[in-house]
Formats: C-alpha cells, structure tokens, sequence
C-alpha cells in the first residue's frame, strides 16, 4: 500500500515536470509530436530507474562509510553521465533496432536534471532501495505522461493562429501552466 | 575594451539565457516565488558560470577533446559543490530554500553550452567577460520573475508589505501554473524586444 501510495504521489501529486519543474528543456524540446514523446519518456523511465539504482548502492556502500557524502554531486553526476554513455554503446551493439527508436534521446539525457535529481531526492528522503525503484519508475511514468498530453496538444496547436510574438516557446509556456493548474486538482488527493 | 563590452553584453537581451535561448529553464521557474530566493540562485549560477568558463579556458589546450565533456562536467560540479558549501554554512535559510535546485546548477544547459560553445574556443579574458554577461543576464532575468512573482502573488518585494493591506493577492502566481504562464508572456514581451532592436540597427 506504502508502495501504491508512493507510486501513485510520482506520477501525479508530484509530477516532475508540472510541479517540480524539472526536465523543462526535454519537455519543451522534444513535445513536438506523439511519437518522439512516447520514446523520449520510456527512455528516461528506463535511465531513471537504473541509475537510481546504482546511486543507492554507491552512496549507501561507498559514500556513507567513507565519510564522503558532501561529494554526492560530484559522483552521482559522473556515474549518470558515464553509465548513459555505456548505455548507448551496449545497446547499439546488441540491439540495433531499439538504438534506432531511442538512440537519439539517451545523449539528450546523460546530462539532463530530470535524470540526475530522482537520486538526489532518494537520498535526501531517505529511502530504502525498494522504495528508491518505486519512485523512479513514478516519476519516469509522470514525466512520460506529462511529456504525451503537451505533445498531444501541440499537434493540436499547430492549426490555431497564434499572435506573432506567442509563437513557438510562449504559447507553449502558456499551454503548460493550463496543464499545470489541471494537475493542481491532485494535490489534495494523496497527503506524503 | 569595446571587444569586451560586446562580449559581455550580448547576454543581457540578444542572447538571454532565460528569455531568447530558453536554456535552464527549470530555476527559473522552480525558485522564483520571492525576490531574496532568486538572486541566490542568480548569483549562485553567475558565479559558477563565470568560475567554470575560466578554468575551461585555461586547460583548453591541455585537454584531448574527445574527453572534453567529461572535464567541464567535472569542473563544474566541483565549483557547484564549493558554492553549495559555502550557502550551507553562511546561508542555511536560504540552502534550505533553494534545496534540490542548488545541486542541479550542474547540469544547467547554459553553463555547459557556454564552457563547448566559447570557453573552449577563446581566451581567459574573453571567456571570463562571456561568463559574466551571461551570468547577468541570467540573474536580470530571474529578478525581474522573481519581482513580479512576489509583488503581484504576495503583495510584499524582499519580504516588505509594498501592496495596500487590502490588496487581495492572486494565489494563482505563487503557484506552478502561474509561473508557467508568466514565463510565456515574458518570452513573448523579449522577443517583440529583440525584433524592435534589430530593426532599429537595420
């Protein structure tokens, strides 16, 4: 229950990028078409969720009994960084197909707030590692799910006739404050 | 010397940060809600943008490119980690404020793009001007939000009653959804600036 609770706070109360604001350049970059954003958001659910692995068992094996934790920045960046890297080498060699769909999106992500904070915010909470997957895969899901309905309304946007200087970025700032205030009515559904 | 004017102040408006290159976005709109929060952040980032474009100037020859990321990435959670320790000694308040968004200064897009784009092209001097303008043009930016966020939203500018005690402030700005909606405006409002300037140079 403790689990579903946490999962369900992911995806929706605390949605990443409608109440946490993280991942913006992703969410404004590739929210173009639906296609692109389906991958985009399976391909961060995927690093999220791993890389949240790894940074739990480094910083609770490493960082903690060497006394090093004020370098959780510092490692947590390089480990994402490098492991993203691995990432694409190990799927380009064994699964072509799959590095043809996401390929392009995994570089977009090494450095990217979004992947590196889902860690930081682990530890910051305190989570043990079942909790610490839970939470990734929450709040992959909720970036995912952000990322599709701003995609699916964009399409939308392309017959509208926006006033001049709106055009590109300002009207779609605008479209995901209305987004925002939608996910606002959660915000009372679930008390963490 | 009037190199280095334009240098520096090509970030305040053609080429802000926040407004014209819509890159690091998430600060300004996660920590903007006060004023006194904002201008943490936006120093905070001028000084790690301004720190790190000179430390990748100074090893540009020295450094293979083809691991030339990894190193600017290094440097610049080095500096980000002197800075958070430092707010977290003088400043607990606002590191507490600031919270998760403090570390995230490492993977600002605008510090990498400067340190690949400039930094690692031109030397100390002009990298250091780069870094400041662009620096200034971030924390302009962040002010500007962060005061209208907190005069319109709460009524107060730095924590001081400036509206009429029956002014009924708007929840709606202190909010996410509010943020977002400002920020469209404001890029829109910078890019009718910009054109009206090109067009007064053409």
């Amino acid at each position: 229950m403790e689990y579903l609770t946490l999962f369900i706070s992911a995806v929706i109360v605390n949605n990443f990028v409608l109440t946490r604001f993280l991942g913006l350049c992703i969410f404004f970059g590739v929210s173009k078409n639906v296609n692109a954003s389906v991958g985009m958001g399976m391909a961060v659910t995927a690093v999220m969720t791993l890389s949240s692995i790894m940074a739990w068992l480094v910083y609770t094996y490493v960082l903690v009994p060497f006394k090093l934790t004020f370098l959780t920045t510092v490692v947590f960046v390089l480990l994402i960084a490098s492991f993203v890297q691995l990432l694409e080498m190990i799927i380009k060699k064994h699964a072509p197909a799959l590095y043809n769909m996401w390929g392009v999106y995994l570089l977009l992500i090494a450095t990217n707030c979004v992947v590196l904070s889902v860690p930081l915010l682990n530890v910051e909470s305190s989570f043990s590692l079942a909790k610490s997957i839970v939470h990734a895969i929450g709040s992959g899901a909720g970036f995912g799910v952000a990322l599709v309905l701003m995609a699916s309304l964009r399409e939308k946007l392309r017959l509208a006739d926006v006033p001049k200087p709106l055009e590109g970025l300002g009207v779609a700032f605008i479209l995901a404050g209305m987004l925002a205030l939608s996910f606002l009515g959660f915000s009372g559904m679930i008390s963490l | 010397m009037k190199e280095l004017w334009s240098i520096f102040n090509k970030g305040l408006i053609l080429e802000n940060p926040i407004f014209v290159l819509a890159l690091s976005l998430c600060p300004a709109l996660a920590v903007t809600s006060s004023v006194i929060v904002s201008l943490t952040m936006g120093l905070t980032v001028m000084f790690v943008i301004t720190a790190n474009n000179t430390v990748v100037s100074i090893v540009r020859n020295l450094v293979n490119p083809k691991v030339r990321v990894p190193v600017y990435i290094v440097s610049i959670a080095t500096i980000v980690t002197v800075a958070q320790l430092v707010l977290q000694a003088y400043l607990p308040d606002l590191y507490k404020a600031l919270g998760i968004y403090l570390a995230l200064v490492v993977v600002f897009a605008i510090i990498l793009a400067r340190a690949e784009v400039f930094a690692s092209k031109n030397g100390v001097i002009r990298s250091f001007c780069d870094g400041l303008g662009m620096g200034t043009g971030f924390l302009i930016a962040m002010l500007i939000i962060g005061a209208i966020r907190e005069i319109i939203g709460s009524g107060t500018f730095l924590g001081i009653q400036v509206m009429p005690a029956s002014y009924n402030a708007p929840l709606m700005l202190v909010l996410p959804a509010g943020a977002f909606i400002l920020i469209g405006y404001l890029v829109a409002g910078c890019k009718m600036l910009v054109q009206h300037i090109e067009k007064s140079k053409a």
